[in-house]
């Protein structure tokens, strides 16, 4: 009996003990339990993080809230800013003053006493270096400015305000600004597809190859399926082939209309008419008389232009960004009326215009300029450009005899390819063949690169 | 003169009775939402097409000439356009569509934006500072926008609100059943590694949990190069994707080029309506999508 009972409280026991240790061991398989859970999720949140710096090395996915404007600095008001850095490598001809053979020399850039104008300088040169600030003035108005700088000067290219609430169609400029005269009038050196500026931009404006007007702007879009947009501008008219006048008034008018649209989904177009009208007073030139000495002449009269621009662009299913071609030809007509004074450059070497002579003075000159340019892959483009001017007819009335005269046609043609790492980058390598001047054949080649930096804004057409 | 005067009357009366709500929609997607909403309410421009890049399109003159006539400017936003839109804008010569008032609608600024950077900076490559852009791919972020467009057009159209509240009620009927449907179907896709060629698909594979393992561009905005394409390839035996992706307006060579060496299937995904024969609407454009996602797998 006791035995049993021993026996029965050894039982009981030993199933205390068992009791024990299944409580122990399943709190032990919590444990586990819990440790691997937690490892489970700290793995998994490791994985996580690797595949997010795996995908995107600097590029974090982080959640914005819906309105992330909320709480910016007032440093968030600063204007865009971008920056163009533009230079170049140039092998060409020495040519003492080069110009464009029968056309009046427009005045260019003067860079300092002594310094080779930007057109002749050879071997390696920094182009101007253009900053550009532009941003909202409010709801109703836009303002940009654009600083042009090159050795130890800064000059405002343009700095302009514009319209943004007056609706109707209706755009208004106001400042200084590239006229919407022609089609490249309006571009900017960095957005042209060769290295230098057609003759005839440069026979018409000078070395900057733009008329730059410090006025005013108005343009009407017309509310049609095609586009159709005119447009009016008066101005102070300083600028070549006008001269600085002391006087109330405009200086200069211009006017012009485009019309364009769509042929399908991969062709785009846009021509246009322009026409200029401006005075000069004394306007100053170089020239070579009968004797081929130098003379130096002045025009007083009305310069008057008329622009015929055209551009075609197509892309497969109108997706430029891997191929596409741009054709684009313009044609301008320029007559200018008045007084023509000549009178000897240097007095120690006199030459036919000795004792100065006043005369009549009467020109009709042309010139056009007709160019392509196919981008065959993202990265490259290539193009070809060929270009003619017209001396035409020239009336110098008396002065006829002093000053040599000669139906010279200047011509020129062009080819380049361009290489682009992104929209922000480029490099281009240009050969020209020039014959702007008589009896100079000017095999030019050209290296160049255009940089951009910032916010750089959008291209017009 | 009388009679001049009130033809004159007439016509004005004829022109301001067309309540058409004329919208210029940037890309497709939205275009298409506003048709869901609008129906014939709606005069709709799309001023791109599925095989156009939208990052880079030209200031072209006609769509000047639309803009100049629109009264609603859709924009999928997030910079996506800064190439062209704003000049579009500007130059319109239209008061009511410029950025800040009600005529100008921008998606992205109504949904959670993704890969916002860190550092805005190009050497990243063309970076877009205010997030991805491509936000429609996320079914979840078209409803969003569908109903701040709707509260629009209904604040510009007053007429109609009615007609957009409603279709706008219709619609996200049909889009949250089409929802539950696409997130059944698209179960098996969740946690497959894939590569895209741009990371224009980051919404649709956040939303069905899909991975990107790595872009064929080397940065956003820059072409594959072939360097780039063999670490990729490299990178395939430790992090190995299923397939690889594009949209209609990408070149296919890089992809045909990874699917070629390793095997995997490139997929062409529409990406927006229009981008393949099946994509007809925004309906289309996600029963597509996932089709040819699930066909990948295969």
């Amino acid at each position: 009996m006791q035995k049993t009972f021993a026996v029965a409280a050894m039982l009981a026991a030993a199933g205390a003990a068992q009791a024990a240790d299944n409580a122990d061991l399943a709190a032990i398989r919590a444990q586990i339990d819990e440790m691997k859970k937690s490892y489970e999720q700290r793995i998994a949140t490791l994985e996580k993080k690797l595949a997010q710096a795996e995908s995107k090395a600097s590029v974090q996915p982080v959640a914005a809230p819906a309105a992330s404007q909320v709480g910016q600095p007032a440093s968030g008001f600063n204007p865009e800013v971008s920056l163009i850095l533009q230079g170049q490598y140039k092998n060409m001809k020495d040519v003492a003053e080069r110009g464009i053979t029968g056309f009046y020399p427009a005045g260019g850039h003067d860079h300092g006493e002594g310094a080779i104008p930007g057109i002749s300088k050879r071997g390696f040169s920094v182009e101007h270096t253009e900053l550009v600030l532009a941003a909202n003035i409010d709801p109703y108005w836009r303002g940009q400015a654009i600083v042009a700088m090159v050795d130890g000067k800064a000059e405002v290219e343009e700095a302009w305000f514009q319209s943004l609430g007056l609706g109707h169609g209706v755009g208004l400029k106001g400042g200084r600004f590239r006229s919407g005269i022609g089609y490249l009038n309006e571009q900017h050196p960095h957005m042209w597809d060769f290295a230098d500026a057609p003759l005839m931009y440069r026979a018409m404006f000078g070395a900057e190859a733009s008329y730059v007007q410090d006025g005013v702007q108005f343009k009407w879009l017309a509310p049609t399926a095609t586009f159709f947009e005119i447009g009016a501008e008066a101005g102070r008219g300083a600028n070549f082939p006008g001269t600085d006048r002391n006087k109330n008034g405009s200086g200069s008018v211009a006017a012009f209309a485009h019309v364009g649209g769509d042929v399908g989904v991969s062709n785009n177009w846009r021509a246009g008419v322009s026409y200029l009208t401006t005075q000069a007073k004394a306007r100053e030139g170089h020239f070579e008389d009968v004797g081929g000495v130098e003379a130096l002449g002045k025009f007083s009269g009305d310069s008057r232009t008329w622009l015929v621009d055209f551009v075609w662009k197509w892309a497969p299913n109108g997706n430029p960004k891997y191929r596409n071609f741009k054709f684009q030809a313009e044609y301008l007509n320029r007559h200018e009326k008045g007084d023509f004074s000549c009178e000897d450059a240097d007095s120690a070497n006199p030459g036919a215009c000795t004792g100065g002579l006043n005369s009549l003075y009467r020109t009709r000159q042309s010139g056009w300029y007709a160019q392509s340019v196919y981008q065959f892959t993202p990265n490259w483009r290539a193009g070809l450009r060929y270009e003619q001017l017209d001396s035409g007819h020239r009336d110098f009335g008396a002065n006829a005899v002093n000053l040599a005269l000669s139906d010279y046609r200047p011509k020129k043609a062009t080819a380049m390819i361009d290489y682009s790492w992104s929209e922000f980058s480029r490099v281009r390598l240009q050969f020209a063949q020039d014959k702007s001047m008589l009896g100079i054949t000017d095999n030019q080649l050209t290296v160049q690169y255009i940089m951009s930096l910032g916010a750089h804004g959008a291209h017009k057409f | 003169m009388k009679y001049l005067a009130i033809g004159f009357l007439l016509l004005a009366a004829a022109l301001s009775a067309r309540a058409d709500l004329k919208v210029f929609a940037t890309v497709p997607e939205w275009g298409a939402l506003a048709k869901e909403i609008g129906g014939d309410k709606v005069k709709l421009y799309t001023a791109t097409n599925a095989f156009q890049d939208p990052h880079r399109i030209e200031a072209k003159p006609s769509l000047l000439a639309q803009a100049r006539q629109a009264s609603l400017v859709i924009a999928a936003g997030a910079d996506l356009e800064i190439g062209w839109l704003p000049l579009v804008l500007r130059d319109s010569g239209n008061s009511a569509i410029q950025p800040g008032r009600p005529g100008y609608f921008e998606a992205a600024a109504f949904v959670t934006r993704l890969e916002i950077p860190a550092v805005v900076d190009r050497a990243h490559g063309d970076v877009h500072a205010a997030g991805n852009p491509h936000t429609h791919l996320d079914p979840r972020n078209v409803l969003k926008v569908g109903e701040k467009l709707a509260a629009r057009m209904a604040e510009l159209d007053a007429a109609n609100a009615a007609a957009y509240q409603a279709g706008l009620a219709a619609f996200s009927g049909k889009w949250q059943a089409a929802m539950a449907r696409w997130e059944k179907e698209a179960a098996p896709l969740k946690g497959v590694a894939v590569l895209v060629h741009h990371q224009s698909f980051i919404y649709l594979t956040n939303w069905l949990g899909m991975k990107e393992v790595g872009t064929l561009e080397p940065k956003p905005g820059i072409e594959p190069t072939s360097g780039h394409l063999g670490a990729l390839l490299q990178r395939q035996q430790a992090t190995p994707a299923r397939m690889v992706l594009r949209t209609a307006y990408q070149q296919d060579a890089p992809s045909q080029w990874i699917a070629g060496k390793t095997g995997i299937p490139a997929v062409l995904l529409p990406y927006t309506v229009g981008g393949t024969p099946e994509a007809r609407d925004l309906f289309g454009l996600f029963d597509d999508t996932l089709q040819r996602l699930l066909k990948g797998l295969r």
